[in-house]
């Protein structure tokens, strides 16, 4: 199947990139704070000390790379992971309880969607300081609008389904209905989703990064590279393109698995 | 020559091969029906005489229209002989029919694209041929969008859109498996008419429409054709050994063998239930009772409120008014709100097999599911060996436990829903369209499974159907519903030796007979069944009641015992 393939090739390089910003900074003899002014801008040389060269203040920007890797990966998944607690619960009790519970908190989501959100981030960012913690909670906080809608609808539509009638006439609990019936049809779905709200939120907080509202130096992210490089674009490409080529191919390789992902689950649920 | 001549036609889709070396010819002006059980190949045939298959089929063989090759012909071509030379009517109207275009609309773009008559003229055409179809009030209907139209009318201007061109051959797909018995009866009477010289290739899995409509007929298996003939020889000495499967797999209205009369007590009694959905008055005043071990099948087209009655019963949507009464125990309230005997006893098998099972469970923790909740002290390998047992008694293997519903066929999957139903041993099993959606073969299967269950257990079953034939030989009873009403209750073979109310009359006419030699009669009822938010005055059933006068206009009539029957009309047939 074409679908497991694209699952297979993705997850593989997923996992070999984080694992190279895992070990990477190990390997390479340099640090990713350290500054060395007699070597600024040097180029990128396989043999030599910096692999990915170096940036205006001399740092090795392989070890920045993959420093870089790591938040952003961390950064990703820490906000998916709230979204999901946060978006499940809620849809789920929304759509399962229904009626007028559902109907006010549907609306408040409607609330919530109306707020523009990148506005909302930004004050909180200026509001607070920069904070670390605080952009995994900013990012959940938006997405975990989406992923509520999606849980909810699916949740309304398994309610309605035979299975679930068939499990209420046989006097099946409303717990084991929710757990065994309910929450397994939610899997595939959830699943497939985070994947997908990952790169979303690689991208606001390489976003936000990029504004110079993300982590702090000299904490980066590929997002705060990306946006060091342009500053140096005309000297020294390298500084940008390296890490904005791996930017692109892990939001790339999280799109194509959620997609794969969708296509697996997909067969399964239909015959 | 003949007009369509494929031969050797094969497809497959990667290693599937779907079709295996499948010939037929049609000659000018012929009606052949293509019958088989699904994935027979049937419909991938068509597609590909059409050259609409996907595009990762792989096709060989010949497929001759009138002397041009068909196969490996490119776009523009097909496109001049497709609605132009050969005309398509398929299942639902609603896919074919684009929605957001006026029915005429969709008519003059034929019209015109084939440069069959100017602009001006192409409106007159195409108001005509609404006309030709039975269309009431064609003017209207030309500018009407598809969702507008009723089921039938739907299937109409399909039919219309299919023969405008006045194609050499008209190939439908299931054209009227969607619609209820007495309209299918119209359409086909319709496509019988109008076809002129118009050669027909039928697609069909009822032997019914077959007997009753083609000249010739094709039978297929497994993507190969294995009989083909003038139909009245095929019916009459079939050549092939499935050809035989299939007929006697195909129950027959107009006799069968009646199921000894039960006299026992009564289990069930419902008295007056009404269900009403907001202003939608789903179900009148409904009274019945079912026996010990009896089988009362629930009879009646589509928004008659036969599932909205059982779903009442059990709890599942509330009654307006009604009292439903179980063993001297008054059933009341939502399914959640009932005890667990009650629960445990009256059980229920849908008409989809695939949704009613859970695609995340094993079938051995669908079949169990019931023990955990009713036996709670049986220990998992008790629990397994009952499931087991259970299996075994539905005629599957033990190893079926194993499977996800998406491994099972629907034959299968149905079964594991039966498994499930009896496994609390209830005293009755409520099916609703339980066998609709089985092939022929597997839905015989199906029902002398539940004949020899209810042999060895006594239990109750409530049959609800759109199919009389398959009604005539299972139940011991039969409640015809129409509009949310009873209309009539009768035994068996009362009920079809002599029906009493002209409704009945019609259903039991409009079933097609397998079996040529019983000529079809005309469709026996004009128009469809009319919306339920404004019900008729009087009878509901007046307006299209042949022996509708004064008095059923104003007057509802009630149930009446008509000694043997019971029957809502005002002028029943004795």
């Amino acid at each position: 199947m074409s679908g497991n393939r694209t699952v297979k090739v993705t997850g593989t390089f997923l996992l070999a990139i984080t694992v190279a910003a895992l070990v990477g900074p190990w390997i390479s003899p340099n640090d990713y704070v350290t500054t060395n002014l007699d070597q600024i801008l040097v180029s990128p040389s396989v043999s030599g000390m910096h692999w990915f060269g170096t940036d205006g203040l001399g740092r090795d920007l392989f070890v920045r790379t993959m420093h870089g890797i790591r938040v952003t990966m961390l950064v990703a998944v820490v906000a998916s992971l709230v979204s999901l607690v946060i978006g499940v619960a809620y849809g789920a009790i929304a759509g399962f309880v229904g009626g007028r519970v559902d109907a006010v908190m549907m609306r408040l989501v409607d609330t919530l969607y109306a707020l523009p959100f990148i506005f909302f981030v930004i004050l909180l960012m200026v509001v607070f300081e920069r904070n670390f913690f605080l952009i995994f909670v900013a990012i959940g906080a938006i997405n975990w609008l989406d992923m509520a809608r999606i849980v909810r609808g699916q949740t309304l539509s398994l309610r309605e389904r035979e299975f679930v009638e068939a499990a209420r006439l046989t006097g099946v609990s409303t717990a084991r209905i929710v757990f065994r019936h309910i929450a397994p049809n939610l899997m595939g779905i959830v699943i497939v989703y985070v994947t997908l709200t990952i790169p979303q939120a690689i991208l606001v907080e390489s976003f936000l990064s990029f504004l110079g509202l993300g982590v702090q130096e000299p904490q980066t992210s590929l997002g705060a590279l990306v946006d060091a490089g342009v500053n140096q674009m005309e000297r020294a490409s390298f500084a940008l393109l390296i890490p904005a080529t791996l930017l692109a191919l892990i939001l790339m390789c999280f799109n194509f698995l959620g997609d794969g992902l969708r296509d697996y689950f997909d067969a399964r649920q239909s015959p | 020559m003949s007009l369509l001549d494929v031969t050797g036609l094969k497809i497959r889709y990667g290693e599937d091969t779907v079709v295996d070396g499948v010939d037929l010819y049609i000659e000018r002006g012929e009606s052949v029906g293509l019958v088989g059980e699904s994935g027979s190949g049937k419909s991938q045939s068509a597609l590909a005489i059409l050259g609409l298959l996907p595009k990762h089929a792989r096709v060989e063989g010949s497929i001759e229209f009138d002397g041009q090759q068909l196969l490996g012909a490119g776009e523009e071509k097909l496109n001049t002989i497709r609605a132009r030379r050969i005309g398509m009517v398929f299942q639902d109207p609603m896919q074919a029919l684009n929605p957001y275009l006026r029915v005429g609309t969709q008519l003059k773009q034929i019209i015109l694209s084939h440069g069959l008559a100017e602009k001006a003229e192409a409106t007159t055409r195409a108001i005509e041929m609404l006309a030709k179809v039975g269309l009431p009030d064609p003017e209207r209907q030309f500018r009407a969008y598809p969702h507008q139209l009723s089921g039938g009318m739907r299937q109409r201007a399909m039919i219309a859109s299919a023969l405008i061109a006045e194609p050499d051959l008209l190939i439908a797909d299931e054209p009227t498996t969607a619609l209820d018995v007495t309209v299918q009866a119209q359409i086909l009477d319709l496509l019988e008419d109008i076809r002129d010289n118009t050669a027909l290739l039928l697609i069909t899995h009822d032997l019914g429409i077959v007997a009753g409509y083609c000249e010739h007929m094709i039978v297929l298996e497994r993507g190969r054709v294995v009989d083909a003939g003038p139909t009245t020889s095929l019916f009459a000495a079939p050549g092939h050994a499935h050809t035989r499967t299939l007929i006697a797999a195909a129950p027959r209205v107009d006799r069968g063998d009646v199921p000894a009369p039960v006299s026992a007590s009564t289990i069930l009694s419902v008295g007056d239930v009404a269900i009403d959905y907001d202003e939608l008055h789903a179900v009148s005043d409904v009274n019945f009772s079912v026996r010990k071990g009896e089988t009362v099948a629930v009879v009646g087209e589509s928004g008659s409120g036969k599932s909205s009655l059982v779903r009442a019963v059990l709890g599942l949507v509330p009654m307006a008014r009604g009292r439903v009464v179980y063993s001297g125990d008054t059933l009341e309230g939502p399914v959640q709100s009932r005890s667990l005997e009650m629960r445990r006893d009256l059980q229920l098998v849908f008409q989809d097999p695939v949704g009613a099972l859970n695609p995340q469970m094993r079938v051995q923790t669908i079949v169990e599911e019931p023990l955990l909740v009713h036996e709670p002290a049986l220990s998992a390998s008790e629990r397994r060996g009952r499931a087991a047992a259970m299996l075994d008694k539905v005629g599957l293997e033990e190893k079926f436990l194993r499977r996800y519903p998406h491994e099972l066929s629907g034959g299968q999957a149905q079964r594991v829903a039966i498994a499930r139903a009896l496994i609390l041993d209830p005293k009755i099993l409520i099916c609703d369209e339980a066998v609709a959606a089985l092939d022929g073969t597997v839905r015989a299967q199906v029902l002398n499974l539940l004949r020899d269950v209810q042999a060895e257990t006594g239990l109750s079953i409530i049959f609800i159907s759109h199919d009389l034939a398959v009604v005539r030989s299972i139940s011991h009873r039969v409640l015809v519903m129409y509009m949310g009403r009873l209309v009539e209750v009768a035994d068996n073979e009362n009920l079809f030796a002599a029906p009493a109310h002209p409704y009945t009359q019609a259903l039991i006419r409009s079933v097609p007979v397998p079996d040529p030699v019983v000529a079809p009669g005309r469709a026996p009822l004009l128009g469809e069944v009319p919306s339920l938010f404004s019900p008729p005055a009087g009878c509901v059933f007046h307006p299209r009641c042949p022996k509708a006068d004064a008095t059923c206009a104003d007057t509802a009539p009630t149930l009446r015992d008509l000694g043997g029957s019971r029957v809502a009309c005002h002028h029943p047939n004795n």
